[in-house]
This record gives structure tokens, C-alpha cells and sequence, in this order.
């Protein structure tokens, strides 16, 4: 266990953000953190966590996948990547950090996702442990343990320092770099604040919420409950539950004419959306009660059947706080449960 | 597999045969002019004209023509509109091969089999049909039910009527939907028409078509007491990737695009009915 | 007032005058309530909620819910009579498959305004009073309901509805708020200062659609962004510009339909004042048409769709807006 005073954190930060970038959770216009990329001045966001996860940086809302340059019956195909730039992400919170994970076994199975592979690759993920968290957390449904949070690197705040350890050997080199500015510690300020995030995780409102009744062997017991109308009905059949999911990843991929050529891109996809499955010639999925079911019956059923087990959710809350008709997974788990169960 | 799934091959389109009113077979080869993958009957491949639209097709050729693969498209959106109006010498990018094809080289191996098939439901069938003729000695008795509108919608009729028909070993019957001068062979559905032939029970079944066609069909076998073990589909959904990442195709724990597009009727009964 | 809400929309069950109840369902928490269909008095008595946190706008959920056969009992606030005045005009709800109930409104709160205060945290909430107060995991916190309502109620139109079939308590008054100081303090921004203010706010859009898919205004059958053949349509923007373009492009699509009724930037999961565009419509409305109100009625014509000889004519307008 390293330290430092916090009156070094600009220091750190520039040090991090030497040699490729720094991004960081800021507060933004509206008041709400964002994952930034530093410059010098910036502060760290005190709120818990940024509206947007972390999942952007590596895998982005639009990236363009490769280039056509079209002249008469003929095609160029040009790849338009460039190598990528080495970057820290500081100030991700334990749940994000899990998000990479559960990320991990979709891009990085077989065919790999060269793509998002080589952000991986560039990326080092310093994780911040809570010590606040909110009424709408539930990561430790998950087994996740938000004061002690998993990453190439793992931070602690206290009142008058920032204590870091590598997990990684990524996180070591990271370590390695900033090895000027740390000092070793004593972990016992550490040891003190997770048993008091602890307590405070005890008494959250979802402490006991679990997702444990769920998994491939009740797939048809869940998809066919009745109890879907209802839970659907309110639904407005937008992407904001999707977009600010950290483990969402469904895409579309997409031609735009630049006027230039053809730019082949991907962007943000959400199973919510009517046209999500729509072919020329029908729809599989034609009412929102059967899109609505499928984006929960993928994070509670279908991911952990081909995952060991594993959901495909890490309790962050975002779309607990976000869904304009405040319909969620915790809501959609609690109804479901007793259909299950029988 | 290729590396970058995303990123594209390039494929010339060296032969255009129109088959039905509104059904090509597009010829494609690579700018080597050698084949630019091979695959496994009941493959797809992605199909794209950049600003057009890619999209997921049936290899309807056999992996054993070592020349060229072969694509029997219908016209009916954006992508495949533009297809058809396109001309020999078109470059188009592809990229593949996708999914997990017919069990050709296991479970289907010294089985009699029996390929039904409706419309343009036949092009994934075609390549399978012509990988067991030219594997014969090792396969069993081969009955093709197809059926389609009228004898102009019959995909592949040339090849049928000259290859097909002559192969000694190779029953096929064909049928369309309503009377028609110059048809004198049988007149009526698919799912009927499978009844009346009353195949044999020992047969392994391999079916595509239309959605009510395959429900109709699958009930009749059924009642004529073949299971659902022994009867084979392959499925369309839509698809962005390929590749079981873009989540389109994904039906209950399957992604179409990777656990199939090649399903049995009781691997099927486990998933919801969203296909 | 939520109990006695409960007890008529049981009686009107009982009768037979409707077979359904939209209103809001209490959640996990004191403040996410969900719009939600009650078919009978248990239902009622297990999750009907109405408090400060009720801030859904449940008339657009009637275009579909009217046309489902048989008839569906609405409670509707003051601003959301003006929705549904509106969508009655525009031929999108059956109106005799509603019985629409005005309910009164003191101003609304919701958990974004209180996290933009500072309060997160939320376990429960009860109004004292003048005063809401706010347990959280770390402690209580009280604050007047007047500073916790949303912007929109702090602008809000007045307490009296425009449309209902009945209504639960007095008769409420109009009130004429300043809803326009914010627009009028964008308009005196220089135009760099403007683009360079909207750019920003715009930056942050993540394309969730939330605004569009709640707008009461927005209920085309397909969307021009949702259209492939419109050759508009997409799912994120494909350069910066066109992230900015759907929302200015949505604005002129409700311009003159738009009751103000501030569900947009309810909504929006990156609280971009979204309503400002819509406001500034209104605004320039008022000025070059006359005074106008839309939804103060269901019938009769609007001054973006009815020709008269007074109109201004598209280069007026251009000088009017300051660009001469």
C-alpha cells in the first residue's frame, strides 16, 4: 500500500496523464460527474458517480469500424484506425470495474473484438473505493465489494490522503511511474474506512435484493410470466436504461456517406428500440412488452446461462435513477421472483 | 476465422442468373479470382455494398465447387433491390463464413434424407443438397419435396429439372401452389403434399421456407410420426455482427448468428418463440 | 388526496363507468413512482400513489389506452390537461373511451431536482407543511417545497384545468408566470455566445430518445428518425452537428403543438434544459401570431396551421428575430 497527500493530486494526475491521457470523473454544465479527459485544473467530481459509465472508453457510443472509398464498380476497403493512445481512468467505482469484466466475455470471446481489445489493451483502470453510496446501489448483489474495489489499481480517499495499491501488472507499471510521488503506508486508515463503508452498506435499502433465483434453468418459467404486461405497460420505449447500462452492449452498424466515401461505423444499439430486430420482411419482437422482456430476461437469464452464472448486471443504479418512468431490474427482479420460484 | 470479423473482404460478382421474378443466383469470387472463403453447407455470409447496407445470406453453393460461391437472393429491401439492379464485374464486400451449418460430416452421415423446402427457402438447402450429391457414398436415399407460387418461382429450376431429376438416387418432387399451363405435375402446398408422399419415418428431414409453411409442415411430419429429433431448420433473424456480440439475433440463450442459423425442431421447443 | 383518489376511482370501477385506472404506482423508494393501469380495488389499495413526486404526464399514454376498448378512467394535473387538450385537437386520443379526472397540484418534485440540490441518498420523503422532508442514509434534510419543485412547476401555467370530466378539489387560477427569462437571456447572448451555450448543453445528448418518446406532442406513428426510407434516420450521431440537428429539428416538429408541459427535460437522463428550445417557439409564437396557449382548447385552429392575411410573412420574421 502506497500514499500521498492530497495536496499532491495535481501531481499525480499529471503524472498519470503523462505519456497518453488522463480521464477522470469532472462535473459537468449540468452538475453531474463525467469521465473527462484532464487538463490541468480540473478537480475530481465528489458526487459517487458519472451519469455515463465507464464502459464508453472502451467501448465507445459510435466508432468507425472501417472506410470504402467507392469508384465505379469498384470498392477500396481502408481500415481507419490508427494505434492507439495509452490512457489511465481514474476514479472508477467498483461496479464500473466489474462492468469490464462482464464486457470481456462478450468482446473478447471468440472472435475477438480487435477493437475493443486494443482499448483494453491501452487502458489502465485505477479504481476509488465508496464510502458514500446511495440508496439506489446494489452492487454487493453482485459480489461486489464497492470499498474495496477490483481494477489494474485501487484508490482510497481518506480526509488527508489518497491511498493506491496495484492489483495488476498493468497497475504496477502504473505504480512504477508515480513511484516519486508515493510513500509507502500504513493500511490501517484502509482498513478503518471499508469496515465503516461496510456498515454503511448494511443498512442500504437493497442490501438484501438478490438476483439469485434467476439463471438458464428457469428460462421459460420467467419469459412466460404473466407479470410482464404489467411491468412493460409504462414503458416509453427509449434507450436511457441501455445507454447509461455498464454492461449493455448490443450495436448496430451503420453506413454514412461522408460526401468522400463511405464511413462503416457502430454505435449504441438498445433491444428497447422498435426496429431493434426488424427485417424486411417482419419483426420477431412487435410489441414493447416483448422488447422490455428481452433486455431483462438477457441481463437475469440468458448472460448467466452462458456465463457460469454471472448476470449481466453489477448493481450500479443507474437506471434506477435514470428511467424516466422509473421502471428497473430491481423492480422487474422483485416482481419475477415468485414465478420463478413455483 | 478471419481476425477482423468486421472488416471486409472483397468479392467481385462474376455471373448474374436470374431465377425467378424476383429471385438471383449472384456468382462471387474473390479479386484473385479464387474462392474467398470456404464454409460449411447451411453457412451465411455478410453481403454489402458500402452505403447501401450489409446483410446476412445463405451460401447457397456447395463447399465442394472449388471455384466460386453462389448466392440465390430475393428481392425485398434496400441492400437486395440494389443487388439485383447491379451488373457483372460489381465489386462487393464480404465477409464470413457465419454460423453453424448443417451437421453434414456427423449426424447426418449415412442417413436417408428428406429436404423440404418452399420458395427461396431452397437456397440454403441447395448447398447441402449439392455437397451430399457429390459425397454420395455417403449418404443414404435423397427425396427433395419443393414447392413454390407457380413453376416461374421455382428457384433453381434448370438445375433441378437437368441435375437433379437425372441423378439416379435423387427423388425429387415438385409442386406449386395453384394450376398453371405448362405445369403438369403436382398442384398444392408444401405441408400437404409432404403428407400425401408419406416419406419414410427412417428419413432425417432438413426444411426451410416461409414461417407458415415450416409450422404447417412440422405439424404434418408430426402426425405422420417423425420427431422432432430428426427434423433440421435453419433460421433468419436479423444480424449486424455475425459474430454473437450485437445481441440482435440472440433468442433466449442462443445467438442465431453463432449457435445457429441451424437449429433442430427440439433444440427450438427450448427457446422462446421469438423467431 | 391520495386516498380520496383511490375511493372514486374504485367507485367509477364499481359502476362500470370505466374498467381501468391510469395513475402512479408507488416504487422501491419515496420518489419512483411508475405510470401504471389499476383494474380493481385491491390494485388500488396495493400501489396507487399520489404525492409531490407524481410529476408523470399520463395523456400520452391515452392515445394507445383509448384505443384498446373499453374505457379508462385518467387523472390528470393542471399542465396535463393542456396535453391532452392538444392531442384531443389533433385526433390522437378517443375521447369516449376517457373519463378524465382533474386532480390538483401544488408543484412537483422529483429526485433530479433534489440530487441538484445536493440531497441524494434518498430513503423516504413527507411534506410538513410548506416543507419537504427528506430522510437520507446520512441524515435528515429539510427544504422548503417551494425550492425542491421542478423548473417547470416554478413557470407552472396555473392550477386550473382545461379539460375534465370531473374534478377532486376547488377550482384552481390561472397564474402567468415569467417563462420566458431564460429564453429571453439566451436571445440577448451574442450568436456565438448562443451556439457556443447549445453546442455545450447539446454535447452531452447520449440519443436515449427519452424526450421524443415521452413528448405528448411527438406521437407520429414512426418517427423521422426512425424511418429508414426518410434517409434521416439514425441511432447516434454520425458527426457532432447532427446531434444538435434532432433536437432543433424536433423542436420546429412540435412548434406551435408544444404545451410547455416540461416532460422533456423531466426526462432527459443529462438534464439538458431541452424545454428552452421549445419555449423560445413559444415565445416568438406569442409575438408574431398573438398570444397563444396551446391546449387551452380541443378544438379550433393554431396560428401555425391557420392562413390569415395578417401573417407574418418568413422575411418578416427573419428581421423580427433580430438578424436585420
Amino acid at each position: 500500500m502506497k500514499k500521498l497527500p492530497l495536496s499532491q493530486m495535481p501531481a499525480l494526475y499529471a503524472a498519470m496523464a503523462q505519456g497518453g491521457a488522463l480521464y477522470l470523473p469532472v462535473d459537468n454544465a449540468a452538475g453531474d460527474a463525467q469521465f473527462t479527459r484532464w487538463q490541468e485544473g480540473m478537480e475530481l467530481s465528489r458526487a459517487l458517480n458519472t451519469v455515463r459509465s465507464a464502459k464508453d472508453f472502451f467501448f465507445p457510443q459510435t466508432e468507425n469500424l472501417v472506410s470504402f472509398r467507392m469508384q465505379g464498380k469498384t470498392i477500396e476497403i481502408i481500415d481507419p484506425r490508427t494505434e492507439g493512445e495509452d490512457f489511465v481512468l481514474f476514479g472508477v467505482r467498483a461496479c464500473d470495474a466489474r462492468s469490464f469484466t462482464i464486457l470481456d466475455k462478450v468482446f473478447l470471446a471468440d472472435p475477438v473484438d480487435s477493437y475493443y481489445k486494443s482499448r483494453r489493451e491501452h487502458g489502465t483502470v485505477v479504481t476509488l473505493a465508496c464510502t458514500r453510496p446511495e440508496e439506489t446501489c446494489f452492487c454487493q448483489s453482485f459480489g461486489i465489494d464497492p470499498a474495496d474495489p477490483e481494477g489494474d489499481a485501487a484508490c482510497w480517499l481518506t480526509e488527508d490522503a489518497l491511498y493506491i495499491t496495484a492489483r495488476t501488472a498493468k497497475g504496477e507499471a502504473l505504480l512504477a511511474r508515480l513511484d516519486g510521488l508515493l510513500e509507502d503506508a500504513d493500511p490501517a486508515p484502509v482498513e478503518a474506512q471499508k469496515a465503516q463503508t461496510a456498515a454503511i452498506l448494511a443498512k442500504l435499502p437493497l442490501a438484501q435484493f438478490t438476483t439469485r433465483s434467476f439463471g438458464g434453468d428457469v428460462l421459460m418459467k420467467a419469459f412466460d410470466s404473466p407479470k410482464w404486461a404489467s411491468l412493460s405497460e409504462a414503458c416509453l420505449g427509449c434507450g436511457t436504461c441501455t445507454f447509461v447500462c455498464p454492461t449493455c452492449q448490443c450495436y448496430d452498424i451503420r453506413d454514412f456517406d461522408t460526401g468522400h466515401g463511405i464511413q462503416r461505423y457502430r454505435c449504441w444499439d438498445s433491444c428497447m428500440y422498435s426496429d431493434f430486430t426488424k427485417m424486411a420482411h417482419g419483426n420477431p419482437r412487435t410489441s414493447q412488452l416483448e422488447r422490455f422482456r428481452q433486455r431483462f430476461m438477457h441481463k437475469l437469464v440468458y448472460f448467466p446461462a452462458n456465463n457460469d452464472g454471472e448476470y449481466g448486471c453489477v448493481g450500479c443504479g443507474r437506471c434506477l435513477a435514470k428511467c424516466p418512468i422509473s421502471m428497473n431490474i430491481v423492480k422487474v427482479a422483485k416482481a419475477l421472483e415468485g414465478d420463478v420460484h413455483e | 476465422m478471419n481476425e477482423e470479423t468486421l472488416i471486409p473482404k472483397l468479392g467481385v460478382v462474376t455471373d448474374i442468373r436470374i431465377d425467378t421474378p424476383d429471385v438471383k443466383t449472384f456468382r462471387v469470387v474473390g479479386l484473385d479470382g479464387k474462392k474467398v472463403f470456404e464454409h460449411i453447407p447451411g453457412q451465411c455470409a455478410m453481403l454489402s455494398i458500402p452505403g447501401v447496407g450489409e446483410a446476412m445470406f445463405s451460401i447457397t453453393s456447395s463447399p465442394t465447387n472449388r471455384e466460386f460461391m453462389e448466392f440465390s437472393i430475393k428481392k425485398c429491401g434496400c441492400l437486395t433491390d440494389w443487388l439485383h439492379a447491379m451488373d457483372v464485374g460489381q465489386q462487393i464486400t464480404i465477409r464470413g463464413p457465419y454460423g453453424n451449418g448443417f451437421p453434414v460430416e456427423t449426424d447426418l452421415k449415412g442417413k436417408d434424407l428428406l429436404f423440404i423446402a418452399g420458395g427461396i427457402g431452397l437456397a440454403p438447402l441447395r448447398s447441402v443438397i449439392n455437397y451430399v450429391r457429390d459425397n454420395r457414398a455417403n449418404y443414404g436415399s435423397i427425396q427433395i419435396i419443393y414447392g413454390s407460387r407457380s413453376k416461374e418461382d421455382l428457384v433453381d429450376y434448370q438445375e433441378i429439372l437437368q441435375e437433379w431429376m437425372t441423378d439416379e438416387g435423387v427423388e425429387v418432387n415438385l409442386t406449386i401452389d395453384r394450376e398453371q399451363e405448362g405445369w403438369d405435375g403436382h398442384v398444392g402446398f408444401v405441408p400437404n403434399f409432404v403428407k400425401e408422399l408419406n416419406p419414410d419415418l427412417k428419413k432425417t428431414v432438413l426444411m426451410c421456407g416461409p414461417p407458415i409453411m415450416i409450422k404447417f409442415t412440422l405439424a404434418g411430419l408430426k402426425e405422420l410420426g417423425f420427431s422432432e429429433t430428426q427434423v433440421y431448420t435453419t433460421m433468419e433473424l436479423r444480424m449486424k455482427c455475425g459474430v454473437g456480440k450485437c445481441g440482435r439475433c440472440n433468442i433466449g440463450s442462443k445467438y442465431v448468428c453463432k449457435d445457429g442459423p441451424v437449429f433442430r425442431f427440439d433444440q427450438l421447443d427450448e427457446l422462446p418463440n421469438e423467431y | 388526496m391520495q386516498s380520496q383518489l383511490i375511493e372514486r376511482a374504485k367507485a367509477l370501477l364499481a359502476d362500470g363507468t370505466v374498467d381501468r385506472v391510469l395513475g402512479w404506482k408507488a416504487g422501491e423508494f419515496a420518489y419512483d413512482m411508475t405510470p401504471a393501469l389499476f383494474s380493481s380495488a385491491q390494485e388500488l389499495d396495493e400501489g396507487f400513489a399520489y404525492d409531490a413526486f407524481c410529476g408523470a404526464n399520463l395523456s400520452k399514454y391515452l392515445v394507445k389506452e383509448s384505443r384498446k376498448g373499453g374505457r379508462v378512467l385518467a387523472f390528470l394535473k393542471p399542465c396535463d390537461t393542456y396535453s391532452m387538450n392538444q392531442l384531443l385537437k389533433e385526433h390522437r386520443i378517443l375521447r369516449e373511451n376517457v373519463y378524465l379526472i382533474g386532480v390538483p397540484c401544488q408543484g412537483k418534485t422529483d429526485v433530479e431536482t433534489l440530487r441538484a440540490l445536493g440531497i441524494t441518498s434518498i430513503t423516504a420523503a413527507r411534506q410538513e407543511g410548506e416543507d419537504l422532508v427528506v430522510e437520507t442514509l446520512y441524515g435528515q434534510r429539510r427544504i422548503p417545497l417551494a425550492e425542491a419543485m421542478a423548473e417547470r412547476c416554478k413557470a407552472c401555467k396555473g392550477k386550473k384545468h382545461m379539460i375534465y370530466d370531473e374534478r377532486i378539489g376547488e377550482e384552481g387560477e390561472l397564474e402567468n408566470p415569467d417563462r420566458f427569462g431564460q429564453v429571453a437571456a439566451l436571445e440577448a447572448m451574442s450568436s456565438e455566445e448562443r451556439f457556443a451555450f447549445w453546442r455545450g448543453e447539446l454535447s452531452r445528448c447520449i440519443r436515449c430518445n427519452a424526450c421524443r418518446n415521452v413528448c405528448p406532442a411527438c406521437t407520429c406513428e414512426q418517427c423521422v428518425f426512425d424511418n429508414p426510407a426518410s434517409g434521416v434516420d439514425n441511432k447516434a450521431a454520425a458527426t457532432s452537428f447532427e446531434e444538435n440537428m434532432f433536437h432543433i429539428i424536433r423542436a420546429f416538429h412540435v412548434a406551435g403543438r408544444c404545451t410547455d408541459c416540461g416532460e422533456c427535460s423531466r426526462v432527459c437522463p443529462q438534464r439538458i434544459p431541452l424545454h428552452l428550445l421549445n419555449r423560445k417557439f413559444i415565445k416568438d409564437i406569442n409575438t408574431f401570431y398573438g398570444e397563444y396557449q396551446a391546449g387551452e382548447e380541443a378544438e379550433g385552429r393554431t396560428p401555425l396551421t391557420a392562413y390569415t392575411e395578417g401573417d407574418v410573412e418568413p422575411s418578416v420574421v427573419y428581421t423580427k428575430g433580430g438578424n436585420d
